[in-house]
């Protein structure tokens, strides 16, 4: 078996691991070697050809294919060595990396640091309790976005889409375009789960309904989908039997929410927080094994690729200190708590000797105006005034210094500023 | 005459009533200046931005992914996206490259939203 050292490895060639490994190469990292198991870089974004990417970074909205070309340009101009086409099988606690591909067979890479980059994957049909036939016509608004934007399918004719995210909305506006008939999209939740303008602009502009409180409960047809029953829900989202309504379809859609991929993380004993589904983080965005670290959506689900891309900078960062004897392993953490109104913050610990560190954090319930408050032992350290906040938008801020008494982070309402 | 909008300015999401009277425009419902150029804007002549893909040939992949260099009129939508059906190119392709020019005279390029290699035989 072939067997190779290298400074700092990153898993997963999507934005989070393009700019780490970016990152790592500038910072002075030696061998950075980039693993990625589809046959080119970019990962989701090649996929998302709807323009509105890289707002914060780039200043203007680009596809999410123009965002990745950026990353991927700079990538092959580097001397970053990349492993297209391969898949890690193992990641040991010492940082020991088991891959193999078809030109190298199996092969181990010593790492001094990782930085993992994987990603996350859609839930599917079984995880949101739909139950009824399994024919063809049933598939993940990601896998649907993939044979139309990229491999030049179309896979339906008349589509139920089930899920008002972001992704689904995009995709409503995106299979219309194609000619593909949207029937409506259903929401189980009692308030739409995207942002207002997809909401205009890919439902409201093609009169798409919208059904709040309305879940698809069955699937209908042996070889293809004919039909799924749909049906409103009550209060303790239990489906009303006599709302339900059978539409005849060929396509169902699922956009009902991403999950971190963790298995890599979980096998090389990474303690995963079950708020984010992704590894705890510190201040540093090191996992709880010493040299392992992760970035992008594998850590936290984000909204934002400008986000992804910024925690990935984070990451090397860390790698390259870690690498160099810069962290203090035995240093002990401050847990960050998550106080009112905050269904989560990455980081979820930090050190006390940590400079200055950026928080990536959601609110639970929507307030027109918010006080974002971080408070030490009870002490406020950080104030910070909100307009407009609501679960689907993330909220970033950066603290200067820790300190090493225990934090705790809330978003209070407040009345009109 | 008057029209409905959702303003998408910032999150605040103003429900804007745009009204015409004897040619002035007036919009109401916003809670700041940008919500009146949004409305008329909508009103008048609402904008989209255009993406889409063509068909490559030789490419790793069979689908080309092509943007606007700007926004064209939503009334144009169709229109333009039945001209770029009909468009075939040929691997390589660089980011950039100009697919369509002037696409139904809008002003407006549709060029490739990324960069394609020729698939090894």
């Amino acid at each position: 078996m072939i067997s190779v050292k290298a400074d700092i490895v990153v898993i997963g060639g999507g934005p989070a691991g393009l700019a780490a490994a970016l990152k790592a190469r500038q910072l002075g990292a030696e061998k950075v070697i980039l693993i990625e198991r589809d046959t080119e870089l970019g990962g989701i974004l090649q996929q998302c050809i709807h323009d509105g990417f890289g707002i914060h970074r780039f200043g203007k909205r680009l596809s999410g294919t123009e965002y990745a070309q950026e990353f991927i340009d700079q990538t092959e101009r580097s001397d970053i060595e990349i492993k297209l086409d391969t898949i890690v099988l193992d990641v040991t606690p010492d940082r020991m990396i088991y891959a193999c591909n078809s030109l190298e067979g199996m092969f181990e890479i010593q790492a001094g640091a990782i930085i993992l980059a994987m990603g996350c994957r859609e839930r599917t049909a079984s995880q949101v309790l739909i139950y009824g036939d399994r024919p063809t016509g049933v598939l993940t608004a990601g896998a649907v976005q993939r044979y139309i934007n990229m491999e030049g399918y179309l896979p339906g004719s008349r589509a139920v889409i089930l899920g008002s995210g972001d992704i689904g909305l995009i995709m409503a506006r995106r299979m219309t375009l194609e000619g593909i008939s949207v029937l409506g999209v259903y929401e189980a939740m009692d308030k739409p789960g995207g942002l207002t303008r997809n909401l205009v602009q890919c439902l409201d502009d093609f009169d798409i309904p919208l059904h709040l409180a309305t879940t698809v409960t069955k699937v209908h047809g042996h070889e293809r989908v004919e039909a799924v029953t749909i049906a409103k829900l009550d209060k303790n989202r239990k489906p009303i039997l006599e709302t339900q309504e059978r539409i005849e379809c060929d396509l169902l859609v699922l956009a009902v929410g991403l999950i971190p991929e963790n298995e890599l993380s979980r096998n090389a004993g990474i303690e995963i927080d079950p708020a984010t589904k992704g590894p705890v983080l510190d201040n540093t965005f090191m996992t709880s094994v010493p040299g392992i670290f992760a970035a992008g959506n594998v850590a936290v689900v984000f909204d934002l690729v400008d986000y992804v891309s910024l925690s990935g900078e984070i990451a090397a960062q860390g790698a390259m200190d870690f690498l160099n004897g810069k962290i203090d392993c035995d240093e002990p953490y401050q847990k960050v708590e998550t106080g009112e109104n905050v269904s989560f913050i990455v980081p979820q610990r930090v050190r006390p000797s940590a400079n200055k560190t950026t928080f990536f954090m959601r609110v639970k319930s929507s307030e027109k105006t918010a006080l974002l408050e971080c408070t030490a032992d009870g002490e406020s350290v950080l104030e910070k005034r909100c307009r407009y906040i609501a679960p689907p938008e993330m909220l970033t801020f950066d603290l200067s210094c820790c300190g090493s008494k225990p934090l705790e982070v809330s978003m209070k309402k407040e009345e009109k500023l | 005459m008057s029209k409905e909008f959702v303003c998408i300015v910032c999150p605040n999401s103003c429900r804007l009533t745009v009204s015409e009277k004897d040619d002035e425009i007036t919009v109401t419902g916003n809670d700041c200046k940008r919500g009146i150029d949004h409305g008329i804007s909508e009103y008048k002549n609402p904008l989209r931005m255009i993406t889409s893909t063509v068909a490559i040939l030789g490419g790793t992949l069979p689908r080309l992914p092509v943007i606007g260099t700007g926004e064209i009129p939503k009334t144009r939508m169709n229109d333009c996206l039945d001209e770029i059906y009909g468009v075939s190119v040929s691997a390589p392709i660089k980011r950039g490259e100009i697919i369509i020019q002037n696409i139904k005279d809008t002003g407006v390029d549709i060029v490739a939203s990324r960069s394609m290699n020729k698939k090894e035989r």
